[in-house]
């Protein structure tokens, strides 16, 4: 197997997560396309933990799932909060920073 | 290289037909990766779009054992099926996006979304097509469980406890932000 | 078993640092994990099962605990006669150092006799082995990560079995009292899991082994503290003060974490085939011999007094400990005043050989842990003075005497902060007994508006807590006295009163101490007038309480009355040598884990001096309460709170002092608005003023200079240049300046969409040319 083959894939995840965050007005979608552009950096680790064939990649892809997993608890939390103050998790909406 | 045929006790060069099986495994699979990811991001149910997530993760975590890495895959079907998704659907669930649909979007933004994700899909992939158009994957045998565990406890020890700092921190910020005063 | 890989048994080596610790010993001694045990199975059957029983799991806690205190008592007598019998032929543990490390020189921040011992400590390694007191200890492997054993277990010496003691005793009695105070709560049944969960994990703080552990037990503390303080969480002061102590805490463990993996790291790179360390005994051993670096040493202490300073309430960190009275009264004696705030004092006492040598206490300039031990106790008795509620005055009081105790391990009297450790955890459990025995009967805390003449009703509460109040004030021959007068001693400053020894000449923490003791005298006779005489002031018929509050009232009582004759000072002329310094004979380790400290001698001189500081806070105090408040408040008529507030309105020095007081010495606004405010406002502001003035002012001066620009041209070279042309370049430039203003949406995605745009750009650009 080639390595690219992997690489490819990620790569192509990758770009459909940032479509996802880019595109998508609901918050939990784009915490969701998140996780999505996380898991490409995933594949890519682990591809190249196999390359090298070693271990060190596979250890950070671990910690990568830990850190996902705490990024959704905190995201989650601030769409809830933000759902609970407005009614709505339209990501559009919220501009109170507008210029 | 030919880490299927290790693991199911082939000797990896005469058996030419496993890398063929492998390869068509990983064509499979990242088709339906691919396609379930599109889906994700363009279905208008938030949770279907849920649903797609799921079929992408166990997709990618077929692509860690089909890699070797027998323990990462476990671990994304456990952390990333068995709770990150549940924790999305719950998400879901509480802002009642559940069963509605997402509205449409803004035929501008997701213009400028296209643009924005093919050129960096286009500048990735010519970067890889240019830099590893040959290599081939070198690992000779699976990674166990026990050598992902001693090098955790040995020479990653240190990010490992930021790790669980970081969740801690993560947790009592998630308390924090989300409970009702 | 033993964790043999860095520890192992050796008789006469010369290679070793004997750490004076026997895997021997009688059973009790051994196996001494069965006390926090007890309550830790009592903590799960009365989370399971409480609601079922038919005291709603009360009798489960009570019965756990009492059994632990019984084992206690005779692991107690059992470490008696280990101390006594033993005669130097056990095999000893030792340490084993890499022999090179062992040259490392000794600096000049050691005063003479600990020169003496440094240097004894490595070629006459064998003269500790012969030394008695030899602490047991046992222990199992936990786990195993890469070559290191990390062990649980238990390391039991004279200060553990004090501390056993204790903690048990108080638990119990504290358990007793909760069933009359907490009788017919809606949590009664969790209100008894946490406190034996948090005997437990108390009881395990003080027999572990290694700094791990210690760590463990010490968050576990914390949360049983969190929980218990939250106790009636329905009320929003009541959470936010569980929520302020547990986050104060946390600065506070950061230090804690930071400072053991500072010490498992470097007594590991001094130890052969290991990384690290955390036992605690050979952390002290390596750390006393000088095989440390100082600076490492001096690092990690810093670190850990962080955690002292939250968990013992140590000046600028103690805010929490007042707020934390929000829980049941019974909670603030077990915790807050007897055993989980000296957690702190114990862990330095535990540690000692790393303090000792990291703060250069044996020196004799004043080091860190002198100086916040003198700061706390200042700031404690001065805060106590201001306060209305009656369980924040002895908060404070708490404060001060933990900063008694950690200016005393400052100093080096090591022993008599322990001793005080030990008779402060009668009678402020007695105080806070007895304030919540009051508060009981007339449903306040607020001693102004709500008591007062309560003497005659509630005649076995009076009495409990003027023996108290006199053994905290420190007169002879109750409790505080001996422990006081033997800090005082150790400081060594008073080589005017006749003493001498000591480690060095803290004439500032003298001075320190002695003011303390005044203030102490003069606030605990404001609290006691104000609560027990003149008239009362409160709502109802009051009543003594019932007997299952007495009872460990009087207990107490009795315990601060006789606790200080344990400890009677060396050359004591009224009493046998056999008497004198029991306390300190069974209790201060003889080991090669703990440094070689001098010992001060009291005199008379200065036990007279400090009675009389006493005697004259207590007067001042008394005259203005008993006889002019007293007069003022008969002569108008009205009752003392609407008497004029006496020097406060008059002297307007007094007034400025007791704002500044009042407010807590502004700490709290120091934190909540300075500090929290500081970074969450002016940073929301900063990024909202960014916004407005830097990128719209940047987008504006854009069209703005174009427009002037524009101005100029129009000016300059009006007769060259058609109107019409400059106008158009000017309004261009205003245009794309909205234009350009448009990117300023406020929407996160367009703002994610340009930082991906940019960063593909620049990545692509990177890749073409490189």
């Amino acid at each position: 197997m080639y390595l690219n083959q992997f690489l490819l894939l990620s790569a192509a995840l990758f770009a459909i997560g940032v479509y996802g965050v880019l595109a998508r007005r609901n918050g939990v979608l784009v915490l969701m396309s998140i996780e999505l552009i996380l898991n490409a950096v995933n594949i890519n680790l682990v591809s190249f933990a196999a390359f090298q064939d070693s271990i060190s990649g596979e250890v950070f892809a671990l910690f990568v799932i830990a850190v996902a997993a705490a990024e959704v608890g905190v995201g989650l939390a601030m769409i809830l909060l933000l759902y609970r103050n407005r009614r709505n998790i339209d990501l559009t909406e919220i501009d109170l920073m507008k210029g | 290289m030919s880490v299927y045929a290790e693991m199911v006790g082939l000797d990896p060069l005469t058996s030419g037909e496993v890398v063929v099986a492998q390869n068509i495994a990983f064509g499979l699979i990242a088709v339906i990766m691919l396609f379930s990811a599109l889906r994700m991001v363009t279905t208008r149910n938030v949770v279907h779009a849920a649903l797609y997530l799921v079929i992408v993760l166990a997709g990618s975590a077929a692509i860690f054992i089909l890699l070797g890495a027998e323990f990462v895959g476990v671990t994304q079907v456990l952390v990333y099926i068995g709770a990150i998704v549940v924790l999305f659907l719950f998400g879901i669930m509480l802002t009642r996006g559940a069963l509605g649909v997402d509205e449409e979007e803004k035929g501008e933004q997701r213009l400028m979304s296209c643009l924005v994700a093919g050129l960096l899909a286009i500048v990735t992939a010519g970067a890889l097509i240019n830099t590893f158009s040959d290599a081939e994957l070198t690992r000779s045998s699976p990674s166990t469980t026990a050598t992902v565990g001693d090098s955790i406890f040995s020479q990653f020890i240190i990010p490992f406890e930021a790790i669980s700092v970081l969740l801690l921190a993560a947790l009592i910020g998630a308390i924090v932000v989300a409970r009702k005063d | 078993m033993v964790t043999e890989l860095f520890i192992f048994a050796e008789s006469a080596s010369q290679s070793g640092l004997p750490l004076g610790i026997t895997s021997g010993g009688a059973w009790l001694l051994r196996n001494a994990w069965l006390i926090p045990l007890l309550p830790a199975l009592s903590f799960l059957g009365i989370l399971f099962f409480g609601k079922r029983m038919p005291r709603k799991g009360a009798e489960l806690g009570i019965a756990a605990v009492g059994i632990a205190f019984v084992l206690a008592v005779l692991t107690g007598l059992a470490w008696l006669d280990h101390r006594d019998n033993y005669h130097g032929e056990e095999t000893h543990l030792a340490v084993a150092a890499v022999e090179h490390h062992g040259e490392i020189s000794h600096d000049e921040h050691h005063d003479d006799s600990h020169d003496e011992h440094a240097a004894s400590g490595h070629s006459e390694s064998g003269h500790h082995a012969t030394h008695s007191s030899l602490a047991v200890s046992n222990t199992v492997t936990w786990f195993q990560t890469n070559g290191v054993d990390i062990s649980v277990g238990v390391l039991v010496d004279g200060l553990s079995v004090m501390m056993l003691f204790v903690v048990t005793l108080v638990s119990l009695l504290v358990h007793i009292y909760s069933t009359d105070y907490v009788g017919g709560d809606r949590r009664y049944t969790h209100y008894f899991a946490f406190l034996s969960l948090f005997s437990a994990s108390m009881l395990t703080l003080v027999i572990s082994e290694n700094t791990l552990q210690l760590l463990v037990a010490w968050e576990l503390v914390g949360v049983c503290s969190f929980a218990l303080i939250g106790h009636w969480w329905e009320e929003k002061p009541n959470s936010d003060a569980a929520l302020k102590a547990f986050l104060t805490n946390r600065v506070g463990d950061m230090g804690l974490l930071v400072g053991v993996t500072i010490l498992f790291f470097s007594v590991g790179s001094v130890l052969p085939d290991t990384f690290g360390s955390f036992s605690i005994a050979a952390t002290n051993a390596v750390a006393n011999n000088g095989l440390l670096s100082h600076t490492a040493l001096l690092v990690a202490a810093t670190c850990l007094m962080a955690a002292v300073m939250s968990k013992s309430g140590q000046f600028f960190l103690h805010t929490w400990l007042p707020d934390a009275m929000a829980g049941p009264t019974p909670v603030s004696a077990l915790i807050h005043a007897a055993t989980m705030v000296v957690a702190g004092v114990f862990m330095i006492a535990r540690l000692y050989g790393v303090f000792f040598e990291g703060l250069s206490i044996g020196g004799s300039s004043i080091n860190l842990m002198a100086l916040v031990g003198g700061i706390t106790t200042l700031v404690g008795a001065s805060l106590a003075f201001v306060q209305r509620d009656i369980k924040k005055v002895l908060a404070y009081s708490t404060i001060s005497q933990l900063g008694y105790m950690v200016l005393a391990l400052g100093v080096g009297a090591w022993t008599a902060a322990v001793f005080h450790l030990f008779t402060h955890a009668f009678f402020k459990a007695c105080l806070f007994l007895g304030s919540g025995s009051v508060a009981h009967a007339v449903h306040s805390f607020d001693m102004k508006s709500d008591m007062g003449g309560m003497r005659k009703a509630m005649p076995h509460t009076y009495r409990t807590f003027i023996i108290g109040s006199i053994a905290l004030a420190g007169l002879p021959p109750l409790a505080g006295f001996w422990s006081k007068d033997e800090i005082l001693a150790g400081t060594g400053g008073w080589g005017l009163f006749g003493g001498t020894g000591g480690n060095g000449s803290y004439t500032l923490m003298l001075v320190m101490g002695m003011i303390t003791a005044a203030l102490t005298a003069a606030y605990m006779t404001r609290c006691v007038y104000l609560t027990f005489f003149g008239e009362f002031r409160g709502h109802g018929d009051v009543h003594e309480s019932g007997p299952r509050i007495v009872a460990p009232l009087w207990i107490l009582a009795g315990l601060a009355i006789v606790a200080g004759l344990f400890n009677l000072p060396k050359g004591f002329q009224l009493v046998p040598d056999s008497f004198q310094e029991r306390f300190g004979h069974y209790v201060e380790p003889v080991a090669g884990y703990f440094p070689t400290i001098s010992h001060a001698t009291p005199s008379w001189s200065l036990a007279i001096i400090s009675t009389l500081v006493v005697i004259g806070g207590a007067s001042a105090a008394w005259w203005y309460y008993f006889v002019k408040v007293e007069a003022a408040s008969k002569a108008s008529g009205k009752s003392l709170t609407e008497l004029p507030n006496g020097p406060t309105t008059t002297y307007p020095l007094a007034k400025i002092i007791h704002n500044i007081l009042d407010k807590k010495y502004y700490l709290d606004h120091l934190y909540t608005g300075i500090i929290a405010g500081g970074t969450k406002g002016p940073l929301a502001r900063m990024a909202y003023r960014f916004n407005q003035q830097v990128i719209d002012g940047t987008v504006d001066r854009v069209g703005e200079t174009a427009v002037k620009s524009g101005q100029f041209v129009y000016d300059k070279i009006d007769q060259l240049v058609v109107d019409g042309a400059v106008n158009t370049s000017g309004r261009l430039s205003s245009e794309a300046g909205g234009e350009l203003r448009k990117i300023q949406s406020g929407k996160v995605q367009s703002y994610a969409a340009i930082l991906f745009a940019a960063a593909t750009v620049l990545a692509g650009i990177l890749i073409v040319i490189v």
